[in-house]
């Protein structure tokens, strides 16, 4: 889908947080920080993020029916992924008769060595490819350029970002983190526009007359597909620029690469989620392209590349399956607060935002340990999903597996366990409230896990107020002494 | 009906007047209220943390001292949904269960128990920005998150139209959460502090002089972050108002 060009112009540069090396774990505390040092972008990025989810409140308001359809989509995936190898299994067999070649990729490697020989028995050197975040999962930007290809994105954002050598920062909008003055500069740099001209008109059209050469005359075209359809053995893509389109239509080789978690029943779903998935991602009732493909084109070639890369391991998961009926939508990041005040890049990931934070840590735990903690649990994202992911619940569930599993540091695990101790006695509670010269000096010590400096970073602390605790209150004005027999 | 008053630990630490008007307002509205003395913390902060078997203790206090009431409220919509929904730690026992149905935060005991439809005693002339507490609203019930489809209702803001003088403002945002959210305030403290501060420049923009919200924890860190950059805007908790705090 598109970007969004209303961003402003500004000589603040650019936050870029420091993607952590490999064993690392992602510090998204430290991103989110280094975002909003950078006030004009941070506010900038808060306000065009947060224009999306009224716009999407507003064509919500639209269709009474919203939450029925949302219950129906919900449902739909929910039947789809407990019988996901029998249409699966009907999804290749409809495929194939249409003429398209299937591979069945394990993961993220498979894939992209399935789709590199695709290319070398094709003779391909320059491949065209609309925005896909499976291939980013996949990593296969990156594989492709140390193989030696020529890869040119066709979404103008994900173009942006390629440009930029940086990844997508948000599911729909990849370039949302970026003004129009940082986009003026990458294209300075590398396709030669004027530096100092930053209009949006201007960057647009200097970046299609740079870019349509190098996609009318590519060998292969790659797409995504939002859905992919059993009973014809067809796939959708929506876009909101063509841009699939084009990656599908200017060569006569196309291949897609779909996660096999797309795989729906009938082509009649659609009139479920296509009515939804533009409405919840940017507020318009349907994306401007929703390209339904059934067979190469004549004198074509189409691929299919139905990738798991760990999708069934997750299936069998109890609590975390569900995640895997998302849409890609996006509204989850464009309500998420924290999101939105962080940019995209500070979960240093794949998939950023709520939706991130649940997937994020099944691809690997220990990278991605402290993304379950970049949420206030505020259940907002819960309720703008457009198929019901309970996805804060699953946040919460996160943090309790992580803990069990030891992926919270033991600092704070031990300085909880010792909170636990405290407050599971009445005697040390009151006598630690007691001891203490005021509340001042010892609660925050246990009531925010040590982590006084960082509450006071930010804030100042309450007051200690005159008429002592409430426990101190009570015994005073409505017990006898006599009767106060607690532990003092 | 017999009330086990649950003052959860901040409160008694640092806001023993909202302790003080919750117990006072439901004996006015002829409730029979206890304290059970050796309460401590229903265990959020360490089950918001993920460490559950570190709250187990707490949380078999917090069932011993109010198993034995028909109705247990507190001031602290928090607290209460991790009453309600999170108190897992420990085998669900009758008294574990009995305790975990009954536990109610106090505007939806006032609304949904006891319907109260007058607040004679309270006089609040002043602009309100009532502060959604994102688990009073979206997991309690308290009113319709901006999120949903439906009928807008929300039952603080029904409790405080009741009160003579209020005048309630709405900001842009009227439920974005403030940024607390717990172990958050301190795991993320900059982005905490930028929605405490976006928050109250909302409610600013709006015309309040007070902010109301069924929640301390919100109101604590929204005040904390108020008095960091010197916002004139003042706190109060909902128990304060309906009680017949003037000012």
């Amino acid at each position: 889908m598109a970007s969004d060009n209303g961003a402003n112009a500004t000589s603040e540069a650019q936050p870029r947080p420091a993607k952590p090396g490999a064993g690392k774990r992602v510090d998204h505390a430290a991103g989110a920080r280094q975002f909003l040092a950078a006030t004009e972008h941070a506010e900038s990025h808060d306000e065009r993020v947060w224009a999306m989810r009224q716009r999407r409140d507003a064509a919500v308001e639209t269709i009474p029916e919203w939450e029925e359809l949302r219950d129906l989509a919900s449902q739909i995936k929910t039947h789809a992924l407990t019988h996901l190898d029998e249409y699966l299994e009907q999804f290749e067999a409809n495929a194939k008769a249409n003429g398209i070649h299937v591979h069945w990729a394990a993961d993220a490697a498979d894939h992209n060595r399935i789709v590199h020989e695709i290319f070398q028995e094709n003779g391909v050197q320059r491949v065209i490819k609309s925005k896909s975040m499976l291939m980013e999962e996949c990593g296969f930007r990156q594989y492709m350029d140390a193989a030696g290809f020529d890869m040119i994105e066709t979404d103008l954002g994900e173009r942006i970002q390629q440009l930029d050598d940086e990844d997508p920062s948000h599911v729909v909008v990849p370039a949302v983190h970026k003004m129009r003055s940082d986009v003026s500069q990458v294209f300075s740099k590398t396709l030669d526009s004027d530096p100092g001209n930053d209009d949006a008109h201007y960057l647009t059209e200097h970046q299609r007359q740079a870019t349509r050469p190098l996609i009318l005359d590519a060998d292969a075209g790659m797409t995504g597909a939002n859905f992919a359809i059993a009973e014809t053995g067809g796939f959708v893509v929506c876009t909101n620029e063509g841009n699939a389109d084009l990656s599908a239509n200017v060569p006569n080789l196309h291949v897609a690469s779909i996660g096999i978690e797309k795989v729906v029943p009938r082509v009649e779903d659609m009139g479920v989620f296509i009515r939804m998935l533009s409405r919840s991602a940017l507020g318009s009732p349907i994306t401007q392209y929703t390209s339904h493909f059934r067979g190469p084109k004549p004198g074509g070639e189409t691929h299919i590349v139905l990738v798991d890369n760990g999708r069934s391991e997750r299936l069998g998961s109890e609590k975390f399956w569900s995640a895997l009926k998302c849409i890609r939508c996006g509204a989850c990041m464009n309500t998420c607060p924290v999101f939105r005040r962080s940019g995209g890049l500070s979960y240093g990931a794949t998939y950023t935002g709520p939706l991130g934070l649940i997937l994020d840590p099944s691809i690997d735990a220990r990278r991605y340990s402290n993304l379950p903690f970049a949420s206030t649990l505020n259940g907002s994202c819960t309720n703008v999903c457009p198929v019901k992911i309970n996805i804060h619940e699953q946040i919460f569930e996160w943090r309790k597996v992580l803990a069990e599993d030891k992926q919270v540091p033991w600092t704070k695990r031990s300085s909880l366990a010792a909170a636990g101790r405290v407050l599971a006695s009445p005697k040390s509670y009151r006598a630690a409230l007691k001891t203490a010269h005021s509340a001042l000096h010892y609660l925050p010590d246990w009531a925010i896990y040590n982590r006084l400096n960082a509450w006071g970073q930010v804030r100042d602390l309450p007051d200690v107020p005159a008429e002592g605790t409430f426990h101190d209150w009570y015994r005073k004005h409505r017990l006898n002494t006599a009767e106060a027999g607690d532990n003092e | 009906m017999h009330i086990g008053l649950f003052v959860p630990c901040f409160i008694d630490a640092f806001y023993p007047k909202v302790g003080i008007a919750t117990l006072e307002l439901l004996e006015r509205l002829g409730c029979r209220v206890d304290y059970p003395f050796d309460q401590t913390c229903c265990g959020q902060p360490m089950v918001n943390a993920g460490c559950h078997a570190e709250a187990a203790a707490t949380e078999q206090l917090f069932v011993d001292n109010f198993a034995a009431y028909d109705a247990i409220v507190a001031p602290s919509g928090s607290c209460v949904h991790q009453v309600r929904d999170n108190l897992t730690a420990i085998e669900q026992t009758p008294a574990v269960k009995h305790v975990r149905e009954n536990t109610f935060e106090l505007v939806e005991y006032l609304h949904d128990v006891l319907e109260v439809e007058a607040f004679p005693w309270a006089c609040f002339p002043h602009r309100v920005g009532y502060h959604d507490s994102c688990n009073t609203l979206r997991h309690l019930g308290h009113g319709k998150p901006s999120e949903l489809y439906g009928p807008s209702f929300s039952k603080p803001r029904t409790m405080l139209s009741k009160v003579e003088g209020v005048e309630l403002v709405t900001p842009d945002r009227p439920d974005e959460c403030c940024g607390f959210g717990g172990t958050f305030s301190a795991t993320e403290p900059e982005v905490s502090g930028q929605m405490g501060r976006d928050k109250i420049a909302d409610h600013g923009r709006a015309g309040a002089d007070y902010i109301v919200s069924a929640d301390t924890s919100c109101l604590m860190h929204q005040a904390g972050c108020a008095k960091r950059i010197g916002a004139g805007i003042q706190f109060r908790h909902i128990a304060e108002i309906l009680n017949g705090a003037n000012a």
